[in-house]
């Protein structure tokens, strides 16, 4: 893992203080609120319908127990609230598709010792929010994948720095979202960002990426355009320089809803391409411009940070550790869907599940977080990722200690065997606590909980990707899932919109693509109806045990599904 | 970090561009000018950023680059580091609090900008070279 040197480290204490300055002078009436407001989001701090909400970066889901532990802290000191309107509230994290944390329930007043706290375990929240390069997400399994082929993670963290307060590009049209991907597998939704980048070796065993520009979700979801193959590592810096100057000087500001790249990739096509590439150019013979070429000694002075673990290193000769013969039933589940392969000879990386009935999916409470640090310093180096999946995951695990691993994370509540399945749902927090949402997440994502709640069931039916979006900002991904469920207002009623077919871009979902409506949207309590049917349909229709959701989804299109969900209307009968 | 000079605007600038012009069109003309308005019409509108990185680096204009319009105390960092050397805070601003803004970050920032122009990983391996 990346480690904080002293620059580093004055940095986000010097970067609280600022924020303390700007927090006191909005408290004291210096400050009014649409300006107070750029300045807070760009440090994490949203209003939301309860109290403020703080997104704390995770850059590229990597955490040591110790910040998690100082996460548990901030949801069990400052988060929990004991009194007032929302007695009892709070005290929980929420990890995000971006791998990062949010809080819910922190009074406003106490925003700058957070933020403290944070600067304390070489956390931040700097740009999680506003109209800026967002924190850098990456495949939760980077660096310990078996189907790797470059560590993104160096590069992330290269990333990291260059966009860390970057003085020009701290006010764009919209929110700029970069992922990067450096295995066979795609784990990071690249294809849905506003840059995807993929690493790449080409037939000299160079290093480069593959650039897509303007992806995303929103109310016009858009898969990213290639606009490189092979851009040599070198000039990565230089060539998001020129995508993000072309975007700043000529994106949208005139309508929110068409600022992001992906409206103006979309509208220039070629030209956008063309004018990036005149821009990269031009930057190469600016003065100084080529200052950003980086370096092989810099490469490698950060991927210094990446190697393994100290106490880390192969073992050979246990390859069948985690074999399921003769194993009990719940064990050999845990592996199949828990456990995962690792490039290093006897090792594997563990998903730590946060997805169970009784709390929403994502969320760990203070002492959850507490028994997973434990975990992560017992079995895992002290390290732990953060899925795009909401998970949390161990990614130096011994095969030899799988079996104690299991039991202690049973023990913790951490273990339950339902990664990939429908159980292991994306939802976003929703109308319980966020302002832009439409409708409520939760309660949609703990009734499919409650109705799933069989595990031998949830095994049958096997990989599925279920997305929840409480609005179409699609902080769930509803686009991208399997079935996608999108909370939609009308005359101050929830309504639920469902969608079938969409894709990640993962190998099981097939090229990234958004899901089709099926049909006027549903009423809260038949969603769960409705994923009832339309599982029930895949059952009947699927072509053999092995064929996934998605797979027959594809072969015999949507209208048998439709046609199930349709049977189940109730409340919006009168309107199908 | 370049120095800053903070004006009151009773003396305007030769030249004022609008924060959507290309600056690629008046390129042609910058040795006219001692000194160049750029517009902040809304302040979370960043493209004046922009324009001035690229009159400094890209047409290499060196005179003076003020900021204009609703310009609050806290961008001045940005201002300063996009090639800025001229500020008009908008009235209601306190250029107390634009100077201490200015030195939150005394050991400097990641990415080279135009007053350091090279990040800092390369000056570190220059100090140490």
């Amino acid at each position: 893992m990346y480690r904080y040197d002293d620059f580093d480290r004055s940095f986000v204490h010097q970067r609280a203080a600022q924020f303390r300055d700007q927090l006191e002078r909005h408290l004291a009436g210096q400050l009014g609120d649409d300006e107070f407001r750029a300045l807070r989001l760009q440090n994490g701090w949203y209003v939301q319908r309860h109290a403020p909400m703080l997104r704390v970066a995770v850059p590229y889901g990597e955490l040591r127990s110790k910040q998690l532990r100082a996460l548990a802290r901030i949801a069990r000191q400052f988060d929990g609230r004991a009194d007032g309107p929302y007695p009892g509230r709070g005290g929980f994290g929420h990890f995000t598709t971006r791998q990062n944390c949010q809080f819910n329930w922190i009074a406003l007043a106490d925003a700058a010792d957070v933020m403290d706290v944070l600067a304390d375990a070489d956390m931040h929240g700097i740009q999680t929010s506003g109209n800026c390069i967002r924190n850098i997400t990456t495949d939760c399994f980077a660096g310990v994948a078996a189907d790797e082929v470059v560590d993104p993670r160096p590069y992330c963290e290269i990333l990291r720095q260059w966009s860390t307060l970057h003085p020009e590009f701290a006010f764009l049209p919209r929110k700029f979202k970069i992922a990067v991907s450096g295995a066979t597998e795609d784990r990071a939704a690249t294809a849905w960002h506003d840059i995807g980048l993929v690493l790449r070796k080409n037939d000299a065993g160079e290093v480069g990426f593959q650039v897509r520009v303007g992806g995303g979700m929103g109310r016009t979801p858009v898969i990213g355009t290639v606009v490189r193959e092979f851009l040599p590592w070198q000039q990565i810096l230089v060539f998001i320089e020129a995508i993000v100057r072309v975007y700043n000087r000529y994106g949208r500001r005139d309508n929110l809803y068409k600022a992001r790249i992906k409206i103006l990739v979309k509208a220039e096509g070629q030209k956008f391409v063309d004018a990036v590439e005149a821009e990269f150019a031009n930057i190469l013979i600016d003065l100084d411009g080529s200052a950003h070429l980086l370096t092989e000694a810099e490469r490698d002075r950060v991927a210094a940070h990446f190697t393994l673990p100290a106490g880390v290193a192969a073992i050979e000769g246990d390859a069948d550790a985690d074999s399921h013969a003769s194993k009990p039933v719940a064990y050999a589940r845990w592996l199949e869907r828990n456990v995962h392969a690792h490039r290093l000879a006897g090792h594997r990386a563990v998903t730590l599940s946060l997805k169970r009935p009784g709390q929403p999916p994502g969320d760990a409470s203070a002492s959850q977080m507490e028994l997973a640090a434990q975990l992560a310093d017992r079995f895992s180096a002290g390290e732990l990722r953060v899925s795009h999946d909401q998970n949390l995951v161990l990614p130096w695990v011994r095969a030899s200690e799988l079996p104690a691993l299991w039991q202690a994370a049973r023990e913790a509540g951490l273990a339950s065997s339902n990664i990939g399945t429908l159980a292991d749902m994306i939802a976003c927090p929703g109308g319980d606590v966020c302002a832009l949402a439409n409708a409520r997440s939760i309660p949609i994502a703990a009734a499919i909980t409650e109705r799933f709640d069989d595990l031998d069931e949830l095994h049958d039916i096997g990989d599925i990707d279920l997305h929840i979006s409480g609005c179409i900002n699609s902080c769930g991904h509803h686009h991208s899932g399997h079935i996608g469920i999108l909370g939609v207002d009308k005359d101050g009623q929830e309504w639920y919109q469902v969608s079938l077919g969409g894709a990640d871009g993962s190998a099981l979902s097939g090229p990234s693509t958004a899901g089709k409506v099926i049909g006027p949207s549903f009423a809260a309590d038949e969603v769960a109806d409705v994923v009832e049917a339309v599982i029930d349909t895949y059952r009947a229709e699927r072509d053999g045990a092995s064929e996934r959701f998605i797979a027959t989804v594809r072969r015999v299109g949507i209208e048998p599904f439709k046609t199930a969900a349709n049977g189940v209307r109730r409340a919006t009968a009168v309107h199908a | 970090m370049s120095t800053l000079r903070f004006v009151d605007g009773a003396t305007a600038a030769d030249f004022v561009v609008a924060n959507d012009v290309d600056v690629e069109q008046i390129a042609p003309d910058l040795h006219r000018y001692a000194s160049i308005a750029l517009v902040f019409p809304k302040w979370t509108d960043g493209r004046a950023y922009s324009q001035a990185r690229l009159l400094r680096a890209r047409y290499r204009f060196a005179g003076e680059i003020r900021a204009t319009g609703d310009v609050l105390a806290d961008m001045v960092p940005l201002l300063a580091r996009c090639g800025f050397d001229a500020v008009q805070l908008r009235g209601d601003q306190s250029r107390e609090v634009a100077e201490r803004a200015l030195g939150f970050f005394p050991n400097g920032h990641y990415q080279g900008d135009l007053g350091e122009p090279l990040p800092r990983y390369r000056r570190r391996a220059e100090a140490s070279a």
